[in-house]
């Protein structure tokens, strides 16, 4: 996935390196994303999974650089066809957003202008970007966006309290969708709807993703819907990516323990079994203990791991993790046996 | 079977407009027993009554037609001795684990209002003993919780301090509100099994409202799904889940997105419920199903008793008989004979 910078079929169309983001706190700085490298093809759609307070969301921020104050970007590039987001100029940025690289915000409930209707905020986007458009060609823009995500394309004429929870995602989504962009962040968007909705949100997005050829950055908690998602998935813990694999290898054989547990802490409709949670809280992020993030919580977990941070490393073919488990083990061993173990 | 709790033709419509009217939930019956401890999940998406059915099962509000009784008693018309014995005995646990703290008190606050209304405790040390006691049940280590201001703790542990605040209490039913949908996936495994646990351990009966199947399924005997108000089906999880009959059920279990390589979902996409007519007499679901047949545009489908654990409202097995009574409950399975220890508390 890292590699292949040659032009043509084939070359990531964005390239994050190294990127590192930091809220300043009273406490000292919190790095909620911390040296995260990832490349994405066209027509790829990568799944960032992780709880909250794991930099997932900071992450899809950093990706259209909309990071704030209190928080600032420390390091990184975000490579869009080559062209480094963090460094543009101001107007360069602004005709990159929902060009090149568009957000499907978290909580489309919030994300819309209650007093504006939703053909007002379409237009908005589109106007930004081709301030001369002929209004009967805007109006023909908009019914077809509103098509394509399969509203009717009367609701034009709405505001957003007209419509219902999974309405409003599909209209935010052809806002996102408005001008065409190569990549699209989406971040949690079905999070507060239910799972019929949900699938049919899930998969209008995708529809229009294949529609565009655009890659896809889902951000989201719960394994089984990025499963039905993404092609590869991303497993994030602490700021950090600890895990990087396809979709049905990291499901079949996850590699790093967080993502076993995060697994297996899944209900499901196969067995009735006793739930079990990962234990313990993530780690706060200002002063972080030295060594693995994970480590506190990890039945894994061996002297190593507390003293020495393991960088992601490949695991085999296209997969890699941040464990010290790897490169010695090949796979993660059964839970029983590694509780205590002690290795070099 | 003697009932806790009792939902006798419980329905309720809201006004929607001049002379318009909106079914938010129609005609539930449901016998919860007094003797043995049960768990019931009430299932189904935004809009199909399932919150206005645990709020007018929590006594918040009236039915337009029909009764609750709690312990033989309309719940609308108890005397304020009854009302003060039914808000202990009948917990609530709400969806949002940000709203329902004050943030300007501390964690403790929240527990001890509990405490001094019911005069739970006869001296401060004993009252403390009872906080860190439920604390504990949930999982919370008392130190680490009391005296912190809500913004210090997480949402799932918010969560289960409001779980901590109806153990208190020592209540018989729990009614949970779609309790872990905003708490993160790893945190929900462990709070849905601390309310099994009070199930089991403390003969607490749980109605838990939900959206999300795979939760019920775990924690639950019983399920009754909902749509539009109407009973789509209902009876033992082990029927209504792992082997859905009624279309809308279908609908909804295959939705369920599984952490499995083998994608469920396909790729085809389905009717969305705004695309769809709404059906005024008729099946609710019969715009959006794929096997409507002439009659279900034009006659409310009956309860068919599918199992003596199981019935679907559907005009697909029209061949069956009718369920055996309107109470819901009597399509559940058969309740696990209570230990000899559990049956004499009921009892007592």
């Amino acid at each position: 996935m890292s590699e292949g910078e040659a032009n043509g079929a084939g070359a990531p169309i964005l390239v994050v390196e190294d990127l590192r983001v930091a809220y300043d706190t009273l406490a000292g700085p919190a790095m909620a994303v911390d040296g995260v490298s990832f490349s994405l093809k066209a027509g790829e759609r990568l799944g960032l999974i992780g709880e909250s307070g794991s930099g997932k969301t900071t992450m899809a921020m950093a990706l259209l650089r909309l990071i704030r104050a209190p928080g600032r970007i420390v390091k990184g590039r975000v490579l869009l066809d080559g062209r480094d987001i963090l460094t543009m100029s101001v107007g360069e940025l602004r005709e990159a957003r929902l060009r090149d690289i568009a957000l499907v915000p978290q909580g489309a409930m919030s994300s819309l202008n209650p007093v504006m209707l939703l053909e007002e905020q379409i237009a908005d986007g589109i106007l930004a970007h081709a301030p001369r458009t002929p209004r009967a060609e805007l109006a023909r823009r908009i019914e077809a966006l509103l098509r394509g995500v399969g509203l009717d394309p009367s609701v034009a004429r709405k505001y957003p309290h007209q419509l219902s929870g999974g309405m409003k995602q599909r209209a935010v989504m052809a806002i996102a969708t408005s001008m065409r962009p190569r990549v699209i962040v989406a971040d949690e968007p079905t999070s507060a709807l239910d799972v019929v909705v949900q699938r049919q949100v899930m998969q209008t997005l995708g529809r229009l993703q294949g529609g565009l050829g655009a890659a896809v950055v889902l951000i989201g908690h719960d394994m089984g819907l990025i499963a039905q998602f993404a092609d590869v998935v991303g497993v994030m813990y602490a700021g950090k990516l600890v895990e990087l694999a396809p979709v049905e290898e990291i499901i079949a054989a996850p590699r790093h323990p967080y993502t076993r547990l995060l697994i297996d802490s899944l209900p499901s409709i196969a067995a009735k079994k006793r739930l079990i949670g990962i234990p313990g809280l993530p780690p706060r992020l200002v002063d972080l203990p030295p060594g693995c993030s994970f480590a506190a919580r990890c039945p894994y977990a061996f002297a190593r791991c507390r003293t020495e941070t393991p960088s992601l490393q490949s695991t085999g073919g296209n997969r890699s993790a941040a464990c010290h488990l790897y490169p010695e083990a090949q796979a993660l061993p059964p839970l029983g046996a590694a509780s205590g173990e002690a290795r070099p | 079977m003697t009932a806790l709790i009792e939902l006798v033709g419980v329905a309720k419509t809201y006004a929607a407009g001049f002379r318009q009217t909106t079914t938010a939930l129609s005609d539930v019956t449901l016998t919860l027993s007094k003797d043995v401890p049960s768990t019931t999940a009430i299932a189904g998406e935004s809009g199909s009554g399932k919150t206005t059915l645990a709020r007018i099962m929590l006594g918040f509000i009236a039915p337009t037609r029909g009764e609750v009784r709690y312990r033989g008693k309309n719940v609308q018309r108890m005397s304020g001795a009854e009302r003060r014995d039914f808000r202990r005995e009948v917990q609530p646990i709400f969806q949002d684990p940000f709203d329902v703290f004050n943030p300007f008190y501390r964690i403790d606050h929240v527990l001890e209002i509990p405490v001094r209304r019911y005069r739970l405790a006869h001296s401060r040390s004993q009252a403390k003993a009872l906080i860190e006691d439920a604390l504990k049940r949930v999982g919370l280590r008392p130190q680490d919780t009391l005296g912190r201001f809500p913004h210090e703790l997480s949402g799932g542990q918010r969560q289960r301090v409001m779980v901590a605040r109806a153990v208190l209490l020592r209540p018989k039913l729990i009614v949970a509100d779609e309790p872990v949908s905003m708490v993160d996936a790893s945190l929900r495994a462990t709070i849905l099994d601390e309310l099994r646990t009070l199930n089991r351990e403390l003969g607490i009966s749980i109605v838990y409202i939900t959206h999300d199947l795979t939760t019920a399924y775990q924690i639950c005997d019983n399920i009754v799904v909902l749509y539009q108000g109407h009973v789509a089906e209902a009876g033992s999880v082990e029927r209504v889940i792992r082997d859905p009959r009624h279309p809308y059920t279908q609908l909804l279990v295959s939705s369920i997105p599984l952490p499995e390589a083998a994608r469920s979902w396909g790729r085809e996409e389905i009717k969305a419920e705004f695309a769809a007519p709404r059906a005024s007499v008729g099946c609710r679901f019969a715009p959006r199903c794929p096997h409507a047949l002439d009659v279900c545009w034009s006659e409310l489908p009956p309860r068919f008793a599918l199992e003596p654990d199981r019935l679907a409202a559907c005009h697909l097995f029209r061949d069956l008989p009718l369920a055996p009574s309107a109470d819901l409950a009597a399509s559940f399975a058969p309740a696990e004979i209570p230990s000899p220890r559990e049956a004499g508390r009921g009892l007592g």
